[in-house]
């Protein structure tokens, strides 16, 4: 009960927002692991990790990871076969 | 090339406390002033870092319950037990104190006024928050679209923003419903959680094509996601927002 459950991608928009130009927690993503395709937003995220980890709701895949250290910031995108993003 | 602006990079700024409100006897209502706010859409939320003295950080994500058409910046937090951050923001913090916000961010949890389709609202405990900021920009914009919230509490007295939900709820357009999993007040006979007859009695059908927001714990979503889906809701109208 007091075991902390996951977030979802919309909790990652802050730290995604240091980052990237527009606000990819509405964009589509497409997992590279099992070609589930969705928002970001209905991505499991996992914060309790040293940084975030945003996981595949279809096969628990890891799609993206952001760490930060005192001097830099590392994001991991492997996991991700795309992000679809309207030209707005 | 010459670059003729440089685009700066949303990062941490410093809150004061301007105000702090009681809500329930686990909730409270900070009121922020944030001096470069560029304004918010209702449903998004803003990331909050503390810093402790030996240099330890921790930093939590809370949605904005205020409508930015009315002026302000307010979080509505929910202690967690054992909870490094909420516990701060519900016991200890002060009229005056000061904490690093980095926001408004996110782009998917959010309602606009120039929305036209019914707008359904499901939350859970503290996850009326989000939805709050909704009703209160969607009366701010004297929008005409037909909003149902049914939020989920535990007892009568775990209900955050009653005064505000009573008038909010006046307006004809304008549906509130609760649903106590614990405690029923006098005169309402049914206690237990949403569920599929909940569902069907108060919610939009799927035939109105309403656009749906769930906020809550984790489970709660999950569950009340599932409900709808299983109910003809359309998938993609469902938007959900957890707070673990």
């Amino acid at each position: 009960m007091t075991e902390a459950t996951h977030l979802d991608g919309n909790a990652a928009a802050g730290a995604l927002s240091e980052l990237f130009a527009v606000d990819v927690t509405a964009a589509i993503a497409r997992c590279a692991g099992c070609g589930q395709t969705g928002v970001f937003a209905d991505t499991r995220l996992y914060v309790n990790a040293p940084g975030l980890v945003a996981r595949c709701v279809g096969c628990d895949g890891v799609l993206l990871r952001v760490v930060t250290t005192p001097t830099d910031t590392y994001l991991d995108l492997r996991g991700l076969t795309y992000l679809k993003l309207p030209n707005e | 090339m010459e670059r003729t602006a440089i685009r700066r990079r949303l990062s941490w700024q410093v809150a004061t406390v301007t105000d702090v409100r009681r809500e329930t006897a686990t909730a409270r209502t900070l009121v922020l002033d944030v001096p470069e706010w560029p304004g918010h859409l209702a449903g998004q939320h803003l990331d909050v870092r503390l810093t402790a003295p030996d240099g330890y950080r921790a930093s939590r994500s809370y949605s904005i319950a205020s409508a930015w058409a009315d002026g302000t910046i307010e979080l509505t937090v929910e202690q967690v037990p054992d909870g490094e951050v909420s516990t701060y923001l519900v016991d200890v913090v002060k009229v005056g104190d000061q904490f690093e916000v980095r926001g408004p961010v996110g782009g998917w949890f959010v309602w606009k006024p120039e929305q036209e389709e019914p707008v359904q609202l499901i939350g859970g405990g503290s996850g009326v928050a989000p939805l709050m900021s909704m009703l209160r920009t969607h009366a701010a914009a004297a929008s005409m679209v037909p909003v149902r919230l049914l939020y989920s509490v535990r007892r009568p007295a775990s209900v955050i923003y009653v005064g505000d939900l009573k008038e909010l709820a006046a307006a004809d357009h304008v549906d509130v419903r609760l649903v106590y999993t614990r405690e029923a007040p006098a005169g309402e006979p049914r206690i237990g959680r949403i569920d599929a007859d909940v569902i069907e009695r108060f919610a939009f059908t799927p035939a109105e094509s309403p656009t749906t927001y769930v906020c809550g714990p984790t489970p709660f979503v999950e569950t009340v996601a599932d409900l709808l889906v299983a109910a003809g809701h359309d998938p993609a109208r469902v938007r959900t927002e957890r707070f673990g």
